[in-house]
Protein backbone atom coordinates (compact mmCIF):
# COMPACT_ATOMS: atom_id res chain seq x y z
CA UNK A 1 0.00 0.00 0.00
CA UNK A 2 1.43 3.36 -0.87
CA UNK A 3 2.36 6.09 1.86
CA UNK A 4 -1.10 8.21 2.70
CA UNK A 5 -0.36 11.72 2.31
CA UNK A 6 -3.39 13.27 3.34
CA UNK A 7 -6.15 11.88 5.20
CA UNK A 8 -9.86 13.67 4.97
CA UNK A 9 -12.07 11.98 8.03
CA UNK A 10 -15.99 13.08 8.16
CA UNK A 11 -15.17 16.20 6.30
CA UNK A 12 -18.03 18.34 6.16
CA UNK A 13 -18.75 22.54 4.61
CA UNK A 14 -21.56 24.28 4.78
CA UNK A 15 -21.38 27.96 3.30
CA UNK A 16 -22.65 31.10 5.41
CA UNK A 17 -25.83 30.92 3.06
CA UNK A 18 -26.47 27.28 4.15
CA UNK A 19 -25.10 26.01 0.71
CA UNK A 20 -23.58 22.30 2.42
CA UNK A 21 -20.68 21.77 -0.26
CA UNK A 22 -18.86 18.43 1.41
CA UNK A 23 -20.85 15.83 3.50
CA UNK A 24 -19.19 13.65 5.65
CA UNK A 25 -15.93 13.21 2.97
CA UNK A 26 -13.59 10.21 4.01
CA UNK A 27 -10.96 10.43 1.63
CA UNK A 28 -6.97 9.27 1.64
CA UNK A 29 -4.46 10.64 -1.20
CA UNK A 30 -1.55 8.95 -1.73
CA UNK A 31 1.54 10.38 -1.99
CA UNK A 32 3.68 10.38 -5.35
CA UNK A 33 0.26 9.83 -7.38
CA UNK A 34 -2.19 11.98 -9.00
CA UNK A 35 -5.39 11.86 -7.82
CA UNK A 36 -8.80 13.13 -9.52
CA UNK A 37 -11.35 14.83 -8.29
CA UNK A 38 -14.22 14.82 -10.77
CA UNK A 39 -18.16 14.98 -11.14
CA UNK A 40 -20.56 17.07 -12.37
CA UNK A 41 -20.63 20.82 -11.39
CA UNK A 42 -21.37 21.92 -7.73
CA UNK A 43 -20.11 18.78 -6.27
CA UNK A 44 -18.08 20.21 -3.83
CA UNK A 45 -14.60 19.41 -6.03
CA UNK A 46 -13.30 23.27 -5.63
CA UNK A 47 -14.35 23.59 -1.84
CA UNK A 48 -12.19 20.53 -0.67
CA UNK A 49 -9.52 21.80 -2.65
CA UNK A 50 -9.89 24.96 -0.81
CA UNK A 51 -9.95 23.01 2.45
CA UNK A 52 -6.75 21.43 2.07
CA UNK A 53 -4.59 24.40 2.24
CA UNK A 54 -6.81 26.90 4.15
CA UNK A 55 -7.67 29.27 1.32
CA UNK A 56 -11.50 28.44 3.03
CA UNK A 57 -10.35 30.77 5.14
CA UNK A 58 -11.02 34.33 2.81
CA UNK A 59 -15.02 32.65 2.46
CA UNK A 60 -17.57 33.03 4.64
CA UNK A 61 -18.47 29.43 6.13
CA UNK A 62 -21.24 28.42 8.84
CA UNK A 63 -19.66 25.30 10.00
CA UNK A 64 -16.47 23.16 9.02
CA UNK A 65 -16.06 19.66 10.70
CA UNK A 66 -14.16 16.91 10.41
CA UNK A 67 -10.48 16.38 10.53
CA UNK A 68 -7.94 16.83 7.84
CA UNK A 69 -4.41 15.13 8.42
CA UNK A 70 -1.61 16.09 6.34
CA UNK A 71 1.35 13.81 7.49
CA UNK A 72 -0.61 13.08 10.18
CA UNK A 73 -1.10 16.57 11.82
CA UNK A 74 -4.60 18.14 11.44
CA UNK A 75 -4.47 21.54 9.44
CA UNK A 76 -7.53 22.96 10.61
CA UNK A 77 -6.63 22.58 13.93
CA UNK A 78 -6.33 26.58 14.82
CA UNK A 79 -3.02 26.80 16.14
CA UNK A 80 -1.97 24.87 12.14
CA UNK A 81 0.69 27.33 10.81
CA UNK A 82 -1.37 28.30 7.80
CA UNK A 83 1.45 30.28 5.63
CA UNK A 84 3.23 26.92 6.37
CA UNK A 85 0.64 24.97 5.27
CA UNK A 86 0.16 26.85 2.03
CA UNK A 87 3.80 26.92 1.40
CA UNK A 88 3.56 23.30 1.51
CA UNK A 89 0.21 22.73 -0.38
CA UNK A 90 0.03 24.79 -3.11
CA UNK A 91 -2.55 25.64 -5.54
CA UNK A 92 -3.12 26.46 -9.11
CA UNK A 93 -6.12 28.17 -10.11
CA UNK A 94 -8.83 27.47 -13.22
CA UNK A 95 -8.01 30.75 -14.88
CA UNK A 96 -4.12 31.49 -14.90
CA UNK A 97 -3.51 34.72 -13.10
CA UNK A 98 -0.17 35.78 -13.45
CA UNK A 99 1.13 38.86 -10.88
CA UNK A 100 1.46 42.34 -12.58
CA UNK A 101 5.49 41.46 -12.37
CA UNK A 102 8.18 40.10 -14.82
CA UNK A 103 8.11 36.41 -15.91
CA UNK A 104 11.36 36.35 -13.10
CA UNK A 105 9.16 38.23 -10.29
CA UNK A 106 5.91 36.09 -10.61
CA UNK A 107 8.61 32.95 -10.18
CA UNK A 108 10.79 34.47 -7.08
CA UNK A 109 7.76 36.18 -5.04
CA UNK A 110 6.74 33.21 -3.07
CA UNK A 111 10.20 33.20 -1.88
CA UNK A 112 10.47 36.20 -1.37
CA UNK A 113 7.21 36.25 0.80
CA UNK A 114 9.32 33.67 2.77
CA UNK A 115 12.31 35.87 3.31
CA UNK A 116 14.63 34.50 0.73
CA UNK A 117 17.02 37.83 -0.61
CA UNK A 118 20.00 35.55 -1.70
CA UNK A 119 20.00 35.88 -5.53
CA UNK A 120 21.37 33.06 -6.35
CA UNK A 121 18.74 31.30 -4.73
CA UNK A 122 16.21 32.87 -6.33
CA UNK A 123 17.98 32.52 -9.81
CA UNK A 124 18.03 28.63 -9.06
CA UNK A 125 14.17 28.74 -8.79
CA UNK A 126 13.82 30.45 -11.26
CA UNK A 127 15.20 28.02 -13.78
CA UNK A 128 14.60 25.02 -11.91
CA UNK A 129 10.49 25.54 -11.74
CA UNK A 130 10.70 26.79 -15.11
CA UNK A 131 12.63 23.75 -16.30
CA UNK A 132 10.18 21.88 -14.46
CA UNK A 133 7.63 22.90 -16.64
CA UNK A 134 8.81 22.46 -19.44
CA UNK A 135 8.92 26.42 -20.30
CA UNK A 136 13.06 27.52 -19.63
CA UNK A 137 13.78 27.27 -23.36
CA UNK A 138 10.81 29.42 -24.38
CA UNK A 139 11.39 32.19 -21.53
CA UNK A 140 15.03 32.28 -20.77
CA UNK A 141 15.63 34.86 -22.92
CA UNK A 142 13.21 37.34 -21.72
CA UNK A 143 13.23 36.65 -18.07
CA UNK A 144 12.13 40.14 -17.44
CA UNK A 145 9.35 40.51 -19.56
CA UNK A 146 6.30 41.35 -18.34
CA UNK A 147 4.29 38.02 -17.50
CA UNK A 148 1.17 39.11 -18.80
CA UNK A 149 2.85 39.42 -22.34
CA UNK A 150 2.85 35.21 -22.62
CA UNK A 151 0.22 33.42 -23.90
CA UNK A 152 -2.45 31.65 -22.31
CA UNK A 153 -0.54 28.48 -22.22
CA UNK A 154 2.42 29.68 -21.36
CA UNK A 155 0.69 32.06 -18.46
CA UNK A 156 -1.06 28.40 -17.04
CA UNK A 157 2.95 27.05 -16.90
CA UNK A 158 3.93 29.81 -14.79
CA UNK A 159 1.50 29.82 -12.60
CA UNK A 160 2.46 25.85 -12.41
CA UNK A 161 6.27 27.36 -12.01
CA UNK A 162 5.35 29.45 -9.45
CA UNK A 163 3.58 27.52 -7.24
CA UNK A 164 6.86 25.17 -7.59
CA UNK A 165 9.72 27.72 -6.53
CA UNK A 166 8.57 27.07 -3.33
CA UNK A 167 9.35 23.52 -3.68
CA UNK A 168 6.21 22.31 -2.11
CA UNK A 169 5.06 18.60 -1.33
CA UNK A 170 1.76 18.58 -2.37
CA UNK A 171 0.02 20.55 -5.11
CA UNK A 172 -3.81 21.09 -5.99
CA UNK A 173 -4.91 22.22 -9.26
CA UNK A 174 -8.38 22.88 -9.83
CA UNK A 175 -9.21 22.65 -13.64
CA UNK A 176 -5.51 24.17 -14.59
CA UNK A 177 -6.40 23.32 -18.33
CA UNK A 178 -10.08 24.65 -18.65
CA UNK A 179 -9.24 27.63 -20.86
CA UNK A 180 -5.99 25.96 -22.62
CA UNK A 181 -5.72 23.94 -26.26
CA UNK A 182 -4.53 20.66 -26.68
CA UNK A 183 -1.01 20.86 -27.12
CA UNK A 184 -0.81 23.34 -24.05
CA UNK A 185 -3.30 21.27 -22.12
CA UNK A 186 -0.45 18.22 -23.19
CA UNK A 187 2.51 19.70 -22.04
CA UNK A 188 0.66 20.43 -18.76
CA UNK A 189 -0.31 16.63 -18.27
CA UNK A 190 3.29 15.72 -19.25
CA UNK A 191 4.87 18.18 -16.58
CA UNK A 192 2.17 16.55 -13.92
CA UNK A 193 3.63 13.47 -14.66
CA UNK A 194 7.03 14.43 -14.00
CA UNK A 195 5.82 15.88 -10.97
CA UNK A 196 4.39 13.28 -9.36
CA UNK A 197 7.23 11.25 -8.64
CA UNK A 198 8.43 14.03 -5.56
CA UNK A 199 5.01 15.47 -5.18
CA UNK A 200 1.56 14.42 -4.29
CA UNK A 201 -1.10 15.53 -7.10
CA UNK A 202 -4.72 16.31 -6.70
CA UNK A 203 -6.30 17.59 -9.89
CA UNK A 204 -9.69 18.59 -10.54
CA UNK A 205 -9.79 17.57 -14.18
CA UNK A 206 -11.57 19.53 -16.79
CA UNK A 207 -12.96 16.63 -18.41
CA UNK A 208 -13.48 12.65 -18.45
CA UNK A 209 -11.37 12.14 -20.60
CA UNK A 210 -8.52 13.96 -18.63
CA UNK A 211 -9.86 12.16 -16.37
CA UNK A 212 -8.90 8.83 -17.08
CA UNK A 213 -6.08 10.02 -18.71
CA UNK A 214 -4.25 11.36 -15.47
CA UNK A 215 -5.55 9.66 -12.81
CA UNK A 216 -3.88 7.11 -10.70
CA UNK A 217 -6.44 7.25 -8.33
CA UNK A 218 -9.90 8.66 -8.77
CA UNK A 219 -13.07 10.46 -6.55
CA UNK A 220 -16.34 10.85 -8.22
CA UNK A 221 -18.15 13.76 -6.28
CA UNK A 222 -21.82 14.60 -6.37
CA UNK A 223 -23.45 17.30 -4.83
CA UNK A 224 -21.44 17.19 -1.78
CA UNK A 225 -20.57 13.56 -0.99
CA UNK A 226 -18.28 11.10 -2.45
CA UNK A 227 -19.65 8.68 -4.37
CA UNK A 228 -17.01 6.23 -5.40
CA UNK A 229 -12.69 6.37 -5.16
CA UNK A 230 -10.74 3.54 -6.77
CA UNK A 231 -7.81 3.63 -8.90
CA UNK A 232 -7.96 4.91 -12.37
CA UNK A 233 -7.70 1.79 -13.93
CA UNK A 234 -10.17 0.56 -12.35
CA UNK A 235 -13.00 3.18 -11.98
CA UNK A 236 -12.72 4.32 -15.20
CA UNK A 237 -13.23 0.89 -16.74
CA UNK A 238 -15.27 -1.34 -13.91
CA UNK A 239 -17.05 1.87 -11.90
CA UNK A 240 -18.91 -0.16 -8.76
CA UNK A 241 -21.50 2.82 -8.48
CA UNK A 242 -24.12 2.79 -10.99
CA UNK A 243 -24.03 6.82 -10.57
CA UNK A 244 -20.38 6.92 -11.50
CA UNK A 245 -21.05 4.39 -14.63
CA UNK A 246 -23.67 6.68 -15.61
CA UNK A 247 -21.83 9.96 -15.32
CA UNK A 248 -18.66 8.27 -17.38
CA UNK A 249 -20.51 7.38 -19.98
CA UNK A 250 -22.34 10.39 -20.47
CA UNK A 251 -25.80 8.96 -19.18
CA UNK A 252 -25.93 11.72 -16.85
CA UNK A 253 -26.48 15.57 -16.05
CA UNK B 1 -38.50 49.27 -43.83
CA UNK B 2 -35.96 51.38 -45.58
CA UNK B 3 -37.83 54.84 -43.96
CA UNK B 4 -37.42 53.22 -41.09
CA UNK B 5 -33.55 52.70 -41.00
CA UNK B 6 -33.15 56.11 -42.75
CA UNK B 7 -34.61 57.44 -39.80
CA UNK B 8 -32.34 55.68 -37.28
CA UNK B 9 -29.84 57.52 -38.73
CA UNK B 10 -31.07 60.18 -38.74
CA UNK B 11 -31.70 60.50 -34.79
CA UNK B 12 -28.58 58.99 -34.25
CA UNK B 13 -26.75 62.10 -36.04
CA UNK B 14 -29.03 63.98 -34.63
CA UNK B 15 -28.08 62.68 -31.26
CA UNK B 16 -24.37 62.74 -31.45
CA UNK B 17 -24.76 66.69 -33.02
CA UNK B 18 -26.79 67.17 -29.50
CA UNK B 19 -24.22 66.46 -27.61
CA UNK B 20 -21.17 67.30 -29.14
CA UNK B 21 -22.69 70.79 -28.86
CA UNK B 22 -23.68 70.59 -25.16
CA UNK B 23 -19.90 69.13 -24.52
CA UNK B 24 -18.67 72.24 -26.52
CA UNK B 25 -20.82 74.64 -24.53
CA UNK B 26 -19.80 73.44 -21.17
CA UNK B 27 -16.34 73.47 -22.41
CA UNK B 28 -16.24 77.58 -23.66
CA UNK B 29 -16.28 78.84 -20.19
CA UNK B 30 -13.94 77.41 -19.08
CA UNK B 31 -11.71 78.11 -21.61
CA UNK B 32 -13.14 81.63 -21.75
CA UNK B 33 -12.50 82.29 -18.09
CA UNK B 34 -8.70 80.97 -18.24
CA UNK B 35 -7.94 83.41 -21.40
CA UNK B 36 -9.51 86.15 -20.12
CA UNK B 37 -7.11 85.67 -16.68
CA UNK B 38 -4.46 85.54 -18.57
CA UNK B 39 -4.98 88.16 -21.22
CA UNK B 40 -5.70 90.55 -17.79
CA UNK B 41 -2.99 89.02 -15.92
CA UNK B 42 -0.25 88.28 -17.55
CA UNK B 43 1.06 91.89 -17.98
CA UNK B 44 1.51 92.03 -14.03
CA UNK B 45 3.87 88.60 -14.30
CA UNK B 46 7.40 90.12 -13.70
CA UNK B 47 10.57 88.09 -11.77
CA UNK B 48 9.43 91.21 -9.04
CA UNK B 49 6.08 90.29 -9.08
CA UNK B 50 6.69 86.79 -8.10
CA UNK B 51 9.81 87.19 -5.34
CA UNK B 52 8.79 90.37 -4.22
CA UNK B 53 7.62 91.08 -1.05
CA UNK B 54 4.12 93.78 -1.54
CA UNK B 55 3.79 97.58 -0.40
CA UNK B 56 2.43 101.07 -0.77
CA UNK B 57 -0.57 99.22 1.50
CA UNK B 58 -0.45 95.82 -1.32
CA UNK B 59 -1.00 98.60 -4.02
CA UNK B 60 2.77 97.86 -5.54
CA UNK B 61 5.67 95.05 -5.24
CA UNK B 62 4.77 91.49 -5.34
CA UNK B 63 3.26 88.54 -4.17
CA UNK B 64 5.98 86.42 -2.94
CA UNK B 65 4.61 85.90 1.15
CA UNK B 66 1.32 84.19 -0.69
CA UNK B 67 2.91 82.15 -2.79
CA UNK B 68 4.94 80.55 -0.37
CA UNK B 69 2.36 80.51 2.23
CA UNK B 70 -0.14 78.70 -0.30
CA UNK B 71 3.08 76.04 -0.77
CA UNK B 72 3.50 75.77 3.28
CA UNK B 73 -0.56 75.39 3.53
CA UNK B 74 -0.54 72.51 0.84
CA UNK B 75 2.60 71.33 2.05
CA UNK B 76 0.99 70.74 5.55
CA UNK B 77 -2.08 69.32 4.38
CA UNK B 78 -0.31 67.07 2.95
CA UNK B 79 1.44 65.91 5.94
CA UNK B 80 -1.55 65.56 7.98
CA UNK B 81 -4.07 64.20 5.27
CA UNK B 82 -2.27 61.81 3.04
CA UNK B 83 -1.03 58.90 5.11
CA UNK B 84 -3.91 59.57 7.49
CA UNK B 85 -6.51 59.27 4.51
CA UNK B 86 -4.62 56.66 2.88
CA UNK B 87 -4.44 54.28 5.96
CA UNK B 88 -8.13 54.84 6.24
CA UNK B 89 -8.20 53.71 2.91
CA UNK B 90 -6.48 50.49 3.33
CA UNK B 91 -8.78 49.91 6.35
CA UNK B 92 -11.66 50.24 4.04
CA UNK B 93 -10.63 48.20 1.50
CA UNK B 94 -8.91 45.63 2.55
CA UNK B 95 -9.90 44.90 6.47
CA UNK B 96 -13.02 46.61 7.72
CA UNK B 97 -15.95 43.57 7.86
CA UNK B 98 -18.95 44.83 5.77
CA UNK B 99 -20.84 45.68 9.33
CA UNK B 100 -22.65 48.44 10.18
CA UNK B 101 -20.13 50.42 11.57
CA UNK B 102 -17.96 50.30 8.44
CA UNK B 103 -21.38 51.38 6.58
CA UNK B 104 -21.70 54.26 9.32
CA UNK B 105 -17.93 55.37 8.81
CA UNK B 106 -18.39 55.44 4.76
CA UNK B 107 -21.99 57.67 5.60
CA UNK B 108 -19.82 59.60 7.19
CA UNK B 109 -17.27 60.44 4.93
CA UNK B 110 -19.92 61.04 1.68
CA UNK B 111 -21.25 63.44 4.34
CA UNK B 112 -18.35 65.07 5.11
CA UNK B 113 -17.25 65.34 1.49
CA UNK B 114 -20.73 67.68 0.99
CA UNK B 115 -20.05 70.00 4.35
CA UNK B 116 -19.30 73.65 2.81
CA UNK B 117 -16.19 74.73 3.40
CA UNK B 118 -16.78 77.32 5.35
CA UNK B 119 -17.88 75.34 8.17
CA UNK B 120 -14.89 73.42 8.37
CA UNK B 121 -13.39 76.79 8.89
CA UNK B 122 -15.62 77.75 11.97
CA UNK B 123 -14.80 74.09 12.94
CA UNK B 124 -11.01 74.58 12.84
CA UNK B 125 -11.43 77.85 14.54
CA UNK B 126 -13.35 76.05 17.54
CA UNK B 127 -11.11 73.57 17.51
CA UNK B 128 -7.36 74.04 16.63
CA UNK B 129 -6.91 77.60 16.84
CA UNK B 130 -9.15 78.16 20.43
CA UNK B 131 -9.43 74.86 22.37
CA UNK B 132 -6.39 73.51 21.42
CA UNK B 133 -4.64 76.92 21.49
CA UNK B 134 -2.81 76.51 18.25
CA UNK B 135 -3.74 80.40 17.47
CA UNK B 136 -4.20 81.66 14.03
CA UNK B 137 -1.33 79.88 12.57
CA UNK B 138 -0.17 77.56 9.21
CA UNK B 139 -0.66 74.57 11.55
CA UNK B 140 -4.13 75.33 12.39
CA UNK B 141 -4.99 76.17 8.90
CA UNK B 142 -3.08 72.97 7.86
CA UNK B 143 -5.30 70.39 9.98
CA UNK B 144 -8.42 72.27 9.03
CA UNK B 145 -7.80 72.28 4.93
CA UNK B 146 -6.88 68.11 5.78
CA UNK B 147 -10.20 67.50 7.13
CA UNK B 148 -11.78 68.98 5.02
CA UNK B 149 -9.40 66.84 2.05
CA UNK B 150 -9.49 63.91 3.46
CA UNK B 151 -13.23 62.81 2.03
CA UNK B 152 -11.73 63.46 -1.37
CA UNK B 153 -8.19 61.62 -0.27
CA UNK B 154 -10.23 58.45 1.32
CA UNK B 155 -12.76 57.81 -1.43
CA UNK B 156 -10.69 57.78 -4.15
CA UNK B 157 -7.84 55.97 -2.94
CA UNK B 158 -10.49 53.25 -1.68
CA UNK B 159 -11.91 53.04 -4.95
CA UNK B 160 -8.50 52.47 -6.35
CA UNK B 161 -7.41 49.86 -4.27
CA UNK B 162 -10.83 47.88 -4.55
CA UNK B 163 -10.17 48.33 -8.92
CA UNK B 164 -6.99 45.95 -8.07
CA UNK B 165 -8.16 42.29 -8.88
CA UNK B 166 -9.55 40.45 -6.08
CA UNK B 167 -7.52 37.26 -7.89
CA UNK B 168 -3.81 39.11 -7.16
CA UNK B 169 -4.87 38.86 -3.61
CA UNK B 170 -6.53 35.33 -3.63
CA UNK B 171 -2.88 34.15 -5.43
CA UNK B 172 -0.40 35.98 -2.99
CA UNK B 173 -2.86 34.61 -0.11
CA UNK B 174 -2.80 30.95 -1.52
CA UNK B 175 1.26 30.88 -2.13
CA UNK B 176 1.60 31.76 1.65
CA UNK B 177 1.35 35.87 1.49
CA UNK B 178 0.37 37.44 4.66
CA UNK B 179 -2.19 40.22 4.26
CA UNK B 180 0.23 42.78 5.01
CA UNK B 181 2.48 41.28 2.63
CA UNK B 182 -0.29 41.61 0.07
CA UNK B 183 -1.16 44.98 0.74
CA UNK B 184 2.21 46.30 0.28
CA UNK B 185 3.69 44.19 -2.35
CA UNK B 186 0.73 43.98 -4.95
CA UNK B 187 -2.22 45.77 -4.14
CA UNK B 188 -1.05 49.19 -2.83
CA UNK B 189 1.65 49.85 -6.06
CA UNK B 190 -0.77 48.64 -8.26
CA UNK B 191 -3.20 51.49 -6.68
CA UNK B 192 -0.90 53.82 -6.25
CA UNK B 193 -1.21 55.82 -9.35
CA UNK B 194 -4.87 56.06 -8.48
CA UNK B 195 -4.43 57.05 -5.04
CA UNK B 196 -1.79 59.66 -6.16
CA UNK B 197 -4.21 61.42 -8.37
CA UNK B 198 -6.34 61.45 -5.61
CA UNK B 199 -4.26 62.78 -3.37
CA UNK B 200 -3.39 65.30 -5.79
CA UNK B 201 -7.05 66.67 -6.74
CA UNK B 202 -7.87 66.69 -2.92
CA UNK B 203 -4.83 68.89 -2.14
CA UNK B 204 -5.37 71.26 -5.38
CA UNK B 205 -8.62 72.11 -3.92
CA UNK B 206 -6.79 72.45 -0.37
CA UNK B 207 -4.68 75.00 -2.29
CA UNK B 208 -7.87 77.08 -3.38
CA UNK B 209 -9.70 77.48 -0.45
CA UNK B 210 -10.76 80.62 1.17
CA UNK B 211 -13.15 79.91 3.57
CA UNK B 212 -11.09 77.13 5.81
CA UNK B 213 -8.39 79.22 6.38
CA UNK B 214 -10.30 82.86 6.88
CA UNK B 215 -10.55 82.29 10.55
CA UNK B 216 -7.50 79.35 10.86
CA UNK B 217 -4.24 80.87 9.67
CA UNK B 218 -4.77 83.44 7.06
CA UNK B 219 -3.14 86.78 7.46
CA UNK B 220 -4.22 89.99 6.09
CA UNK B 221 -0.54 91.30 5.70
CA UNK B 222 2.21 89.68 6.35
CA UNK B 223 5.89 92.16 5.42
CA UNK B 224 8.11 88.99 6.14
CA UNK B 225 7.77 85.16 5.72
CA UNK B 226 6.50 82.90 8.37
CA UNK B 227 8.93 81.45 10.41
CA UNK B 228 7.14 78.79 12.28
CA UNK B 229 4.06 76.65 11.88
CA UNK B 230 2.72 78.77 14.83
CA UNK B 231 3.00 81.75 12.43
CA UNK B 232 -0.19 83.10 10.34
CA UNK B 233 0.47 83.23 6.60
CA UNK B 234 -0.53 84.82 3.61
CA UNK B 235 -2.20 82.72 1.52
CA UNK B 236 -3.03 83.43 -2.74
CA UNK B 237 -6.84 82.49 -2.36
CA UNK B 238 -7.40 84.86 0.79
CA UNK B 239 -4.96 87.39 -0.67
CA UNK B 240 -7.10 87.31 -4.06
CA UNK B 241 -10.46 88.35 -1.61
CA UNK B 242 -8.50 90.68 0.36
CA UNK B 243 -7.09 92.64 -2.69
CA UNK B 244 -10.38 92.59 -4.43
CA UNK B 245 -12.88 93.54 -2.27
CA UNK B 246 -10.62 94.93 0.76
CA UNK B 247 -8.39 97.25 -0.81
CA UNK B 248 -9.24 100.83 -2.62
CA UNK B 249 -7.87 101.73 -5.32
CA UNK B 250 -5.93 98.29 -5.70
CA UNK B 251 -4.66 98.31 -9.60
CA UNK B 252 -6.52 95.67 -11.76
CA UNK B 253 -3.77 93.89 -12.99
CA UNK B 254 -2.17 92.84 -9.90
CA UNK B 255 -5.40 91.30 -8.83
CA UNK B 256 -5.49 89.83 -12.17
CA UNK B 257 -1.90 88.54 -11.67
CA UNK B 258 -2.31 87.05 -8.50
CA UNK B 259 -5.24 85.52 -10.21
CA UNK B 260 -3.35 83.82 -12.74
CA UNK B 261 -0.60 82.97 -10.43
CA UNK B 262 -2.99 80.74 -7.95
CA UNK B 263 -4.74 79.19 -11.26
CA UNK B 264 -1.26 78.29 -13.11
CA UNK B 265 -0.67 76.55 -9.12
CA UNK B 266 -3.67 74.98 -9.68
CA UNK B 267 -3.25 73.76 -13.15
CA UNK B 268 -0.01 72.66 -12.55
CA UNK B 269 -1.24 70.15 -10.00
CA UNK B 270 -4.18 68.74 -12.30
CA UNK B 271 -1.61 67.97 -14.90
CA UNK B 272 0.97 66.56 -12.95
CA UNK B 273 -2.21 64.13 -11.74
CA UNK B 274 -3.40 63.34 -15.46
CA UNK B 275 0.22 62.54 -16.42
CA UNK B 276 0.67 60.25 -13.16
CA UNK B 277 -3.14 58.46 -14.30
CA UNK B 278 -1.68 58.34 -18.01
CA UNK B 279 1.72 56.95 -17.47
CA UNK B 280 -0.08 54.42 -15.18
CA UNK B 281 -2.70 53.63 -17.86
CA UNK B 282 -0.02 52.81 -20.38
CA UNK B 283 1.93 50.62 -18.33
CA UNK B 284 -0.88 48.82 -16.48
CA UNK B 285 -0.88 45.19 -16.93
CA UNK B 286 -3.99 43.62 -16.71
N1 LIG C 1 -18.12 31.02 -1.35
C1 LIG C 1 -19.24 30.29 -1.45
N2 LIG C 1 -20.34 30.66 -0.76
C2 LIG C 1 -21.48 29.93 -0.85
N3 LIG C 1 -21.63 28.83 -1.58
C3 LIG C 1 -20.56 28.40 -2.29
C4 LIG C 1 -19.32 29.11 -2.26
N4 LIG C 1 -18.44 28.46 -3.07
C5 LIG C 1 -19.13 27.39 -3.56
N5 LIG C 1 -20.38 27.35 -3.10
C6 LIG C 1 -21.41 26.32 -3.38
O1 LIG C 1 -20.91 25.09 -2.91
C7 LIG C 1 -21.25 24.06 -3.81
C8 LIG C 1 -19.99 23.35 -4.26
O2 LIG C 1 -19.23 24.26 -5.03
P1 LIG C 1 -17.81 23.93 -5.63
O3 LIG C 1 -17.30 25.14 -6.29
O4 LIG C 1 -16.98 23.31 -4.59
O5 LIG C 1 -18.20 22.82 -6.72
P2 LIG C 1 -17.31 22.21 -7.89
O6 LIG C 1 -17.46 20.74 -7.75
O7 LIG C 1 -15.95 22.77 -7.87
O8 LIG C 1 -18.10 22.69 -9.16
P3 LIG C 1 -17.53 23.10 -10.61
O9 LIG C 1 -17.31 21.84 -11.36
O10 LIG C 1 -18.62 23.91 -11.20
O11 LIG C 1 -16.27 23.88 -10.40
C9 LIG C 1 -22.01 24.70 -4.94
O12 LIG C 1 -23.39 24.52 -4.67
C10 LIG C 1 -21.64 26.15 -4.85
O13 LIG C 1 -22.70 26.95 -5.30
MG1 LIG D 1 -14.84 24.04 -9.19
Amino acid sequence: MPMVKISIQALSLQYADGTESLRGINLDIHANAITVLFGPAGGGKSSLLRCLNRLNDLTEVRTLAGRILVDGQDILDPKTDVIALRRKVGMVFARPVVLPFSIRGNLTYGLELAGERRKSRLDEAVETSLRQVALWDEVKDRLDDPAIALSGGQQQRLCLARVLALRPEVILLDEPTSGLDPISTGKVEASLQELKRNHTIILVPHSIQQAARVADYAAFFLQGELIEYAPGADLFTAPRDKRTGDYITGRFG
Amino acid sequence: MKAFSINRHIVQRLGFSFLTLITTLTFVPVVWVILYIINKGAPAISWEFISGFPHDGMRAGGILPAIVGTIYLTLGTAIFSVPLGIGAAIYLSEYAADNTLTRLIRLAIINLAGIPSVVYGLFGLGLFVIFLNFGTSILAASLTLSIMTLPVIISTAEEALRSVPQAFRTVSISMGGTQWQTIRRIVLPEALPGIITGVILGLERAAGETAPILFTGAAFFLPRLPHSPFDATMALPYHLFVISTQVPEMPVQIQYGTALVLLTFVVIMNLTATFIRSRARAKRQW
